[in-house]
């Protein structure tokens, strides 16, 4: 199914994200180890795609290349117009900062951070949003993430499955074209990793948003819209679900 | 408002760590204790010191005709001030405001006999009133006798009295050779008893300025030099580079210069006493900073590894590289600030109880010198900025080393 994304190419359709020929290798002593071969692909605006397969097959590389957390070793990329390979590590910080969010695996929340200021992080240091707007939208996402009479509370006074959905406030607050999340769900209990499923759907149902995440999780899979199967570092498998259930 | 943010940030982790942030602040503090503590009492000591010696005997400033402290121990006759220096001296003293008064004086080697026995004394002669307003802790010296010199009467040494067995009251002679090499006696009665002073002029007499013309038969006042008080001691660089600027244009006949002005630093030993405690201040000030340096060093190392996720993620997210470095150098300006704060409030409250004590030490043959701590708003600016600079400075490197770090590798920390 690898032959199928290079058909999109072939297509020259420009969506959101296009991926050409993109290769990362890690150099391990004197070692190479290629991580991700010959990748194409193209991801249009609005997708809830998943990148699966099981450990080892690239998807967190792979992430990591789209989130702009590292560059790959050859290829290009480009996301929402910009070809993010040439961009120095600056441009890449305000990159991310202006046009993606982040959901991790350990939700990652800032401890010395309320619910509330995880929240606001992003709009205060990142995109410097006027108090007005950033209170306006903190807590138009702690409604929607069903998390308002936590916003007070601290991280570790919070449950995981809590953690998670203001990870994902988080995510959104800037309301970024792409959100990323890598095994969003792997610390989660199944039903907790199904709201959050569930809750990211709802999120870029309402707001648009293109949201990618990886996961070896085969019982959440069935959520995604385009299924992406990786394997020793290529794509293949492309599969379009729909995303109307957990599988 | 994103500074007060990340400010807020920065304060919040240290509490977080709040063990670890008293117990480096508390090094701090000590450190800044320690030092204030330490100039406070090595500079009450020494302006006490400096006070005793220019205030009993050498006065701030001292002006001789060029050539004289080359050979001030032989106290030459030969290398005076005549009338009309005087004058030229006098005329540029009036112009310095900060001068508050000087004395001239005829110092000069003499025997001093009890009529049984004969020993050599060094003596001044002076102006007493002058002289009194010059060194004004003079009259403190004088432990037996009338304070007020008069003429025919002689101030002597407590250990010459002892040893010549001479009492207040009692008649002396003073034999001196003059610079044409003739010699000539006078007698004295001895009018007041001096207790000793630590330094040069510390075994020194006093008579009358017109019976050290007389004994030296000096046809006209030769002055041996002209001493000066300040109204200021802060004051003493800038008067010196007054007079030595207004001096050095005055030429004799030949073209050299007539006068040489000196500090009493040039004249006492002491100086060199007083720049070894500014020398033992500036290394206390090292070891401040260099215990600074390493503890704030070492928390923040520690804070930048213990917090790599941390750095990951706020990093993935878009912050900038200067927020993240200006994130960690705060939290080290906090711990620097809080120390040196906290520092200088114990500083100050230990250098008042000192003062409250009444604590006396003694000098020389001085005793019951009372111990008057002081520490000046400089002082304590100069020690809680150089903490503060240097807790910045230390936390440099690791705030440095966060800011760069690849969100990729940091995310990937345990």
């Amino acid at each position: 199914m690898a032959s199928h994304a290079r058909q999109c190419f072939e297509e020259d359709y420009m969506g959101l994200i296009t991926a050409q020929n993109i290769s990362k290798d890690y150099q391990v002593g004197e070692v190479s180890l290629r991580a991700l071969f010959n990748l194409n692909f193209e991801i249009e605006p609005a997708s809830f795609l998943s990148f699966v397969g099981p450990s080892g097959s690239g998807k967190t590389t792979l992430l990591n290349l789209i989130g702009c957390l590292d560059i790959p070793t050859a290829g290009s990329l480009t996301i929402a117009g910009t070809d993010v390979v040439g961009l120095d590590r600056k441009e890449r910080a305000a990159f991310r900062g202006s046009h993606m969010g982040f959901i991790f695996q350990d939700f990652n929340l800032i401890p010395v951070l309320t619910v509330y200021e995880n929240i606001e992080y992003p709009l205060l240091m990142v995109q410097n949003v006027p108090l007005e707007e950033r209170k306006r939208r903190v807590l138009s996402l702690l409604e929607s993430v069903e998390m308002m009479e936590q916003k007070d509370k601290y991280p570790d006074q919070i449950s995981g499955g809590q953690k998670q959905r203001v990870a994902v406030a988080r995510a959104l607050v800037t309301e970024p074209e792409l959100v990323l999340a890598d095994e969003p769900t792997a610390n989660l209990d199944s039903k907790t990793a199904y709201m959050i499923i569930d809750l990211m759907k709802a999120m870029k149902a309402k707001s648009g948003n293109t949201f990618i995440f990886s996961t070896h999780d085969q019982k959440i899979v069935g959520a995604a819209e385009i299924l992406y199967t990786l394997e020793d570092g290529t794509i293949v498998d492309r599969k379009e679900t729909g995303g109307n259930g957990h599988v | 408002m994103a500074m007060y943010n990340i400010l807020k940030i920065a304060i919040r982790n240290l509490m977080r760590y709040r063990r670890r942030t008293l117990l480096t602040s508390s090094l701090i503090m000590i450190g800044v204790v320690f030092v204030l503590v330490f100039v406070a009492v090595t500079g009450s000591i020494k302006s006490l010191l400096i006070g005793q010696i220019t205030d009993s005997m050498l006065g701030h400033i001292q002006i001789h005709k060029k050539g004289y402290v080359a050979s001030i121990d032989n106290l030459p006759l030969t290398i005076t001030l005549p009338p009309k220096a005087m004058k030229t001296v006098e005329t540029i003293i009036r112009d310095i405001p900060d001068i508050e008064a000087y004395s001239p004086r005829i110092k000069f080697g003499a025997l001093f006999s009890n009529f049984t026995e004969t020993t050599n004394i060094r003596l001044n002669g002076v102006f007493p009133e002058r002289e009194l307003k010059t060194v004004p802790l003079l009259p403190e010296r004088i432990v037996k006798g009338n304070k007020d010199l008069q003429k025919g009467s002689i101030l002597i040494p407590e250990l010459l009295a002892k040893g010549m067995k001479v009492s207040v009251g009692d008649s002396v002679v003073v034999i001196a050779t003059n610079k044409d090499g003739s010699v000539n006696g006078k007698q004295f009665i001895v009018g007041g008893i001096l207790e000793s002073v630590t330094g040069p002029g510390g075994r020194d007499g006093y008579i009358h300025i017109e019976d050290a013309e007389e004994v030296l038969r000096m046809e006209e006042r030769e002055l041996s030099e002209i001493v000066l008080r300040l109204r200021n001691f802060d004051m003493l660089q800038d008067v010196y580079a007054s007079l030595t600027d207004s001096l050095s244009g005055k030429t004799n006949e030949a073209g050299k210069a007539i006068f040489e002005v000196h500090t009493w630093e040039k004249l006492s030993p002491f100086y060199n006493i007083a720049r070894m405690i500014d020398i033992m201040t500036f290394f206390i000030k090292i070891m401040l900073i260099a215990m600074v340096l390493v503890s704030i060093m070492n928390v923040m190392i520690m804070a930048v590894y213990e917090r790599m996720r941390e750095i990951g993620t706020i990093s993935a997210i878009g912050t900038m590289p200067g927020k993240i470095l200006s994130m960690f150098l705060l939290e080290g300006f906090s711990i620097g600030i809080f120390g040196a704060l906290i520092g200088d409030v114990i500083g100050c409250a230990i250098i008042y109880i000192l003062n409250i004590s009444h604590i006396t030490f003694n000098f020389g043959r001085q005793t019951g010198l009372l111990l008057e701590t002081h520490v000046g708003i400089t002082d304590l600016l100069a020690v809680s900025i150089i903490v503060i600079i240097v807790s910045v400075a230390a936390s440099l490197q690791p705030a440095f080393k966060a800011s760069r770090m690849e969100p990729i590798y940091a995310l990937r920390h345990v």
